[in-house]
């Protein structure tokens, strides 16, 4: 019996809908095994299932050969189960130590005792080489930190299986290679990870096994040595999916966008560096132009002064030809510049608003949609409908669909669809597939394709590396707020891209 | 004290009184509903466009003394005296507004607190006012004075209809009003503009929207609204007058009560305000059973709690929903 998870036959029903329709997942004792399938396919009930939060119709589960039921995420941890979620649940403002051990406090008469708690810590963190701080507080340190408390607190508690729910989604590039180093570590010293994603590099690169979960339904497991990702991702998405972009050579033409001598002052008390330092670049119709970096290099701080979410303290931004610096957003939306923002939630959608009411929301003042302050809702609706036509959205109401109930791909598609149909000479799209399952990201990278093609300027920053080089025509790096090379995706290797991101290589 | 054996009774009276007296009782049923329906429907707009406006008492006492300000003190310009009035409460109540929506908009002054403390500087100021002021204070009955009759708020033929109640034309304002509001929130630019600012700040400022200008309008707007509850209630010539006290007028926070059971939508606000008036009047009956007619007031706060009890179930079963449809 060398199996130490089995979920056998799971069939779990929300009214109306089958989450999980006769799932299997049988995971040996030390391997990596990854949970694959695009979002909504039912990986996270799945876990919850066997994290004792949803109870199954049908099935069985068995822990190292012996039947159990796990009513509760305290069974499962009395089984050895413990869980890192998507969304990290962490005190703030407590300590590294007071996190990891709330709830199994170790305790002398009634009185906390830190000391052995702490001992156990260090000597867990070394032995995993974690280099986590006991003493420091959550709120200080870095969200890759912070995901280490997350398996430390897993550790400290003994558990044996260990959930990791799409570990790497908050990542950056290099963060990524340490937490697998760390999974590697952990399953050398006999621990079994599960470990859900829908990033295929990320499982070629470390994990045994791989059973895949389409729409609720159980796909296969395949040996992830053995298996092509070509293979992996078409089991996932049921057809046959190309992330290498057929694109032509770009014939980059005159300039859109220049960007001169642009810099921003950290407005953080006791920081006088700058976060955007002293950037010029320009980009020309035709043309894909990236901006590679990890995360927290000036890159969101310089999209923004470009779009005018925020103000830029020197320099000049030149659209058209016309110096827009100091002018207003819906200035520079209505001559010419089209912004897919970072944070779709936050920037990109009136999430209470439906659809169409979505869809006009640069444009609603605009004579096709505004007469004499009055919405037009007849064409305001077919403009919705248009949209959800050639952009494939889906909804479950149509244009009345309130956009917070949309999936997040369907989301950024209305946005990316909204961004184009505006016909802009320069689409700027920051991290425009972030989170995004790879049917939505191939079709993403598709618009972005042919808007270059239709000989529009589109200015792309991707914390993704492959999203980088597949994309674009151009590359600026930009590290510490500064741009430290212009490279040509054709003459360079990922690695080397990978370098120059993380400041230990520069252009003469 | 009352004994329960009465409590039938009482209960069919809240339900009935208002119609005891037929054509008077209505009549005073929209009377009363006239000026919490605009703080209510200055609440429910607030709320719409993302703001909480607790200062709607503070609005309308502000409002309610500009109006008889203008009343008094400026010399008649003839029958259309009680229109320059309004406009004057009007005016006030925005202006008063005004200042928590600019402490909101450019200095992030939460409004909850300002325009609750501008409630309080708006009571004491208005006592302030009219105490030391020689021909607004009647010094006797410790309130204003009556307002000349040509700025009272004309009957628009309504005491025809209603004879005996105090029923006036500021009902016709008051649902006029509703109406403006309603069409602006949903019809217009300008309110597609207030609303996504109310829902999403950061959204509505990466549009193009100037966010701060909306936030200031919205507020302004509002106070305007409870400012006009104040002079239609004061200007109707029904024997109300500022009293110096040292109590927070109550229309506005039953604005607040409106609002919620209205779920600030316009036209929902026009019947809750409707329906507290009429189960307020039909408490004042309850006398007659010996209950206090402040009973109505803890049945009005209950009927809210329900209804916000039945909207929590509401919005947890949709939710319960929603989350099957995303595991799907």
């Amino acid at each position: 019996m060398d199996y130490i998870i089995e979920m056998n036959n799971i069939t779990k029903e929300f009214p109306g809908i089958k989450a999980n329709d006769n799932i299997t997942l049988k995971v040996k004792k030390g391997e990596i095994h990854a949970l694959l399938g695009e979002n909504g396919a039912g990986k996270s009930t799945l876990m919850s299932v066997l994290f004792g939060l949803y109870q199954p119709e049908e099935g069985n589960i068995k822990i190292r050969g012996q039947e159990v039921s796990i009513n509760n995420p305290l069974d499962a941890n009395e089984l050895g189960i413990g869980m890192v979620h998507q969304h990290f649940k962490l005190v703030h403002n407590f300590t590294v130590l007071q996190n990891i051990i709330l709830g199994v406090e170790t305790t002398e008469n009634g009185f906390l005792k830190m000391d052995i708690a702490k001992e156990k810590i260090i000597s867990l963190s070394e032995k995993y080489n974690l280099s986590v701080d006991p003493d420091e507080i959550i709120s200080d340190i870095t969200v890759g930190m912070q995901q280490r408390v997350e398996i430390l607190k897993m550790l400290y508690r003994d558990n044996e299986i260990l959930i990791l729910d799409e570990p790497t989604a908050v990542l950056t590039p290099q963060e990524i290679d340490e937490l697998m180093g760390i999974m590697l570590k952990l399953v050398k010293e006999g621990k079994s990870i599960i470990f859900i994603t829908h990033k295929l590099a990320e499982i070629k690169k470390v994990a045994d096994r791989c059973t895949v979960i389409r729409r609720g339904k159980y796909i296969g497991v395949v040996n992830v040595k053995d298996t092509e990702i070509e293979t992996m991702s078409e089991m996932m998405v049921g057809r046959k999916i190309n992330l290498n972009i057929d694109k032509s050579e770009s014939k980059p033409t005159d300039n859109v966008l220049e960007v001169r001598d642009l810099s921003i002052k950290s407005n953080r008390e006791g920081h006088n560096k700058n976060i955007v330092d002293n950037v010029s670049f320009n980009v020309k119709r035709g043309e894909i132009l990236c901006i590679a970096g990890i995360d927290g290099n000036g890159q969101t701080e310089l999209i923004q002064a470009i779009t005018g979410l925020i103000q830029s303290d020197s320099g000049q931004i030149i659209l058209n030809g016309e110096d827009v610096t100091k002018k207003s957003i819906r200035y520079k939306n209505t001559h010419g510049l089209s912004h897919i923002p970072e944070d779709r939630h936050r920037y990109g959608l009136v999430l209470d608003y439906n659809l169409a009411e979505n869809s006009i929301l640069q444009q609603y003042f605009e004579p096709s949609f505004n007469k004499k302050g009055f919405l037009k809702q007849y064409n305001i609706k077919e403009y919705g409908e248009k949209l959800i036509k050639e952009y494939d959205i889906r909804t479950s109401q149509g244009i009345r669909t309130i956009t917070r109930s949309m999936s997040g791909g369907n989301q950024q598609k209305l946005i990316v669809a909204r961004e184009i149909s505006r016909n802009p000479d320069i689409l700027v799209a920051m991290q425009p597939t972030r989170g995004l399952d790879v049917g939505a990201i191939e079709y993403i990278h598709k618009q972005l394709v042919i808007e270059r093609d239709k000989g529009n300027a589109v200015l792309l920053v991707s914390l993704e590396l492959d999203e980088v080089m597949n994309l674009s025509d151009r590359i600026l790096v930009i590290y510490k707020g500064a741009i430290v090379a212009s490279l040509n995706p054709n003459n360079i290797t990922t690695r080397e891209l990978g370098l120059y991101m993380s400041g230990s290589k520069r252009e003469g | 004290m009352s004994n329960p054996s009465q409590a039938f009774g009482g209960f069919i009276t809240i339900l009935t009184g208002a119609l005891s007296y037929g054509f008077k009782g209505i009549g005073q049923i929209f009377y009363f509903a006239t000026p919490i329906m605009l703080t209510g429907l200055s609440v429910g707009f607030a709320f719409k466009t993302g703001l909480f406006n607790i200062g709607a008492s503070g609005q309308f006492i502000i409002g309610a003394y500009a109006g008889i300000y203008t009343s008094v003190a400026i010399k008649s310009i003839g029958p259309a005296h009680w229109v320059l009035a309004l406009l004057a409460s009007f005016v006030a109540g925005s202006l008063w507004a005004l200042i928590p929506g600019l402490l909101k908009a450019y200095a992030n002054v939460h409004e909850v607190i300002s325009s609750i403390m501008m409630n309080y500087i708006g009571m004491y100021l208005v006592n302030y006012l009219v105490g030391n002021s020689s021909f607004l204070f009647d010094q006797k009955r410790n309130q204003s004075v009556p307002v000349p009759e040509y700025s009272q708020i004309p009957k628009m033929g309504l005491d025809k209809v209603f004879p005996g109640s105090s029923i006036h034309g500021g009902i016709i304002i008051a649902i006029i009003a509703v109406f403006i509001i309603n069409i602006i929130l949903n019809k217009t630019t300008f309110g597609y503009e207030l609303k996504a600012v109310g829902y999403n700040r950061d959204a509505s400022k990466y549009a193009g929207i100037n966010e701060k200008k909306s936030i200031v309008l919205s507020m302004a707007i509002a106070g305007a609204l409870a400012g006009l509850a104040g002079g239609l209630l004061y200007l109707a010539g029904s024997g109300k007058h500022i009293e110096i006290v040292d109590v927070i007028a109550a229309e506005g926070f039953t604005g607040i009560s409106v609002a919620l059971l209205g779920l600030s939508n316009p036209i929902g606000i026009l019947f809750s305000a409707l329906f507290i008036a009429y189960i307020t009047e039909g408490g004042f009956y309850l006398q007659l059973y010996n209950f206090s007619p402040q009973v109505i007031e803890i049945i009005i706060a209950v009927i809210i709690y329900f209804s916000a009890f039945s909207l929590i179930i509401q919005s947890f079963v949709s939710r319960f929903n929603k989350r099957k449809g995303e595991k799907e």
